[in-house]
């Protein structure tokens, strides 16, 4: 445990050293007040209004920018260490495979569960201070859900990240694969998934299929989970809203996201075990 | 043999390893003992970082067996092993934007050292002045210098050095094998690679020559001198009369250079050279000898072309 804690403790505070941590809660902040602010803009008023807006267009902004930094953040941890030569050295000490990637996940995971939870926190408190209309409970309810899976999300993407980063030779490769994977999870998937829709004029096969075809898709996880809450936000989501209906408890797609953490992990705890350095 | 006095800290026997389909090394066996300094030698691709992540446990042998401190280096028991074992891996780039003591410290604390001992280390290797300033700032001697403070964490009873040298200036090997020879004066087993063979010679006790993953040659460097038998250069300076240069020693010698400014250049045996020094001191106008024994990259240049055509001698 000792081990895991010095990786863990040192891939943090390159976080901090790096800026990671600062740049990502400033953005999310940015974000998330913004939002707030100008998310009624189209219906003419300014201001900090419904939370179910709110909510819906942060998480919509949050599944691109999550696993984009946090694929970002993680993609050379196995692959840079190969080509700096230092993952040799670490391999050489009384530390073992798993334990390094395991302090490297407490690590990347902290540097994310601390920037998302400040950067959203903080906009909640100025939401909560400038709003009239928000209650300060439901607000904090919604928001903490919404940051706990927003953490699993970026969580998720960061075991992606090693995956890629055990399974390529090239730091400049698990770059490109990195990139391959986000858009292909976030953009494409749900085009796809779209396209199946239309082509199959929402069938009532494709249609019981759906929420299955969604839960794997950690994106798109996260997005219901968000929106299913709102009644509200069910009208802005399309796609999801399909899904939202049935089955899909919020109980149920936390354990999902949990599971996209841990699946990838193994993953790449196995790979790495496999691994010629 | 059995009950050696000297105990083994490495043993390789008949040691093969495939990687893929390329034979990275074929029945290897070699042993070094507590407190040897062995240098292993080889061209590239021959094999010598093979035989070091083998010894280190990072990568399984496909076939034979090793043994480090007299116990097989993976496995369970294998972290233990590695607290005594020390390891400076070949062109290691240290963590950029850390400092010097930084990057100690977290290797220390992998390795369960106490803090005081990462200053101890930096002045060790010189490098206590530098210690706050990151490692992107450090010349190629500094940061080997670095890895050598990282391979001493926990004062290792073995070091295994792959390639200390390369890259560095003249100065920076002579620090670098002061303190080698330190460490050998404490009883510390080395186990140091090296291509390029100017610098090492006068720091390890035993040469074991690999190529194309095959043991060509194992022994001090007189015992590899003997076998090869290879001539000793002999130069002697002397403003010699026109007719009266020196040629003709007592005993059979080559004259393998003749410059007009006095130097007159023999190859000579190894077991004559005594003979033909004492045969050029009689001479009047000597005014400067000097002998050259053969040196360990005509050593290697012979057991590598003597391996390729097949005649190579039996080694033990």
């Amino acid at each position: 445990m000792y081990m895991i804690l010095t990786v863990a403790a040192k891939e943090f505070r390159d976080g901090l050293r790096n800026r990671w941590v600062m740049a990502i809660t400033l953005v999310f902040a940015v974000l998330a007040v913004g939002l707030g602010y100008f998310g009624a803009a189209a219906s003419g008023r300014l201001g900090f209004t419904g939370l179910a807006t709110t909510i819906a267009s942060l998480s919509s902004l949050a599944v691109f920018l999550i696993p984009l930094i946090a694929l970002l953040l993680a993609y050379d941890s196995v692959v840079g260490e190969d080509e700096q030569g230092t993952l040799l050295l670490l391999l050489s000490y009384p530390l073992s495979r798993l334990q390094l990637l395991t302090g490297k996940f407490l690590g990347h995971g902290a540097i994310l569960a601390v920037s998302t939870a400040l950067g959203f926190g903080v906009a909640g408190l100025v939401i909560t201070l400038f709003s009239e209309q928000v209650q300060g409970g439901e607000l904090w309810r919604a928001l903490g859900f919404f940051i706990l899976t927003a953490i699993l999300l970026g969580w998720a993407f960061v075991a992606l990240a090693y995956v890629i980063s055990v399974l390529a030779t090239e730091k400049s490769r698990a770059a490109g694969l990195a990139l391959i994977v986000w858009f292909v999870l976030v953009l494409l998937y749900d085009l796809l998934l779209l396209g199946l829709l239309v082509a199959t004029s929402g069938g009532q096969e494709t249609v019981s299929t759906l929420p299955y075809l969604l839960l794997s898709n950690p994106t798109d996880v996260f997005r219901i989970a968000n929106l299913i809450g709102f009644e509200a936000a069910q009208a802005y989501s399309g796609l999801t809203a399909i899904a939202a209906q049935n089955l899909l408890h919020p109980a149920l797609l936390l354990f999902a996201l949990l599971g996209w953490v841990m699946l990838p992990f193994a993953l790449a705890a196995w790979l790495f075990q496999r691994r010629r350095t | 043999m059995e009950g050696e006095p000297v105990m083994s800290v490495v043993e390789l026997e008949q040691v093969s390893k495939v990687f893929e389909r390329l034979e990275a090394l074929a029945g290897l066996s070699l042993r070094v003992s507590e407190g040897e300094v062995v240098g292993l030698l080889g061209h590239n691709g021959a094999g010598k970082s093979t035989t070091m992540k083998l010894i280190l446990g990072l990568i399984r042998a496909t076939g034979g067996e090793v043994r480090v401190f007299g116990q097989p280096p993976h496995g369970a028991q294998a972290h233990h092993l590695r607290l005594r074992i020390g390891y400076l891996p070949e062109n290691v780039m240290f963590y950029e934007q850390l400092t010097g003591r930084e990057v100690l410290r977290y290797f220390g604390r992998l390795k369960r050292v106490a803090a005081g001992q990462v200053d101890e280390l930096l002045e060790r290797v010189g490098l206590q002045g530098a210690a706050d300033r990151r490692v992107k700032t450090y010349s190629k001697g500094m940061r080997q210098r670095l890895g050598l403070a990282q391979a001493l964490l926990g004062w290792p009873r073995l070091l295994i050095l792959d390639e200390p040298t390369v890259g560095l200036d003249p100065l920076a090997i002579r620090d670098f094998y002061t303190i080698i020879d330190e460490l050998q004066a404490q009883g510390v087993t080395v186990i140091l690679s090296s291509h390029t063979l100017s610098g090492i010679e006068r720091h390890i006790d035993r040469a074991v020559i690999l190529g194309g993953g095959r043991l060509l040659a194992d022994g001090t460097l007189e015992e590899l001198r003997a076998r090869a038998g290879l001539p000793y250069r002999l130069r002697a300076y002397g403003r010699f009369a026109s007719d009266d240069w020196p040629e003709h020693l007592p005993v059979p010698a080559l004259v393998t250079q003749r410059a007009a400014d006095g130097c007159l250049e023999f190859s000579v045996a190894g077991q004559d050279k005594l003979a033909a020094l004492r045969g050029l001191l009689d001479h009047p106008a000597i005014q400067d000898i000097e002998l050259e024994p053969p040196s360990l990259e005509a050593l290697y240049a012979y057991f590598s072309a003597a391996a390729e055509s097949g005649s190579l001698p039996p080694c033990t």
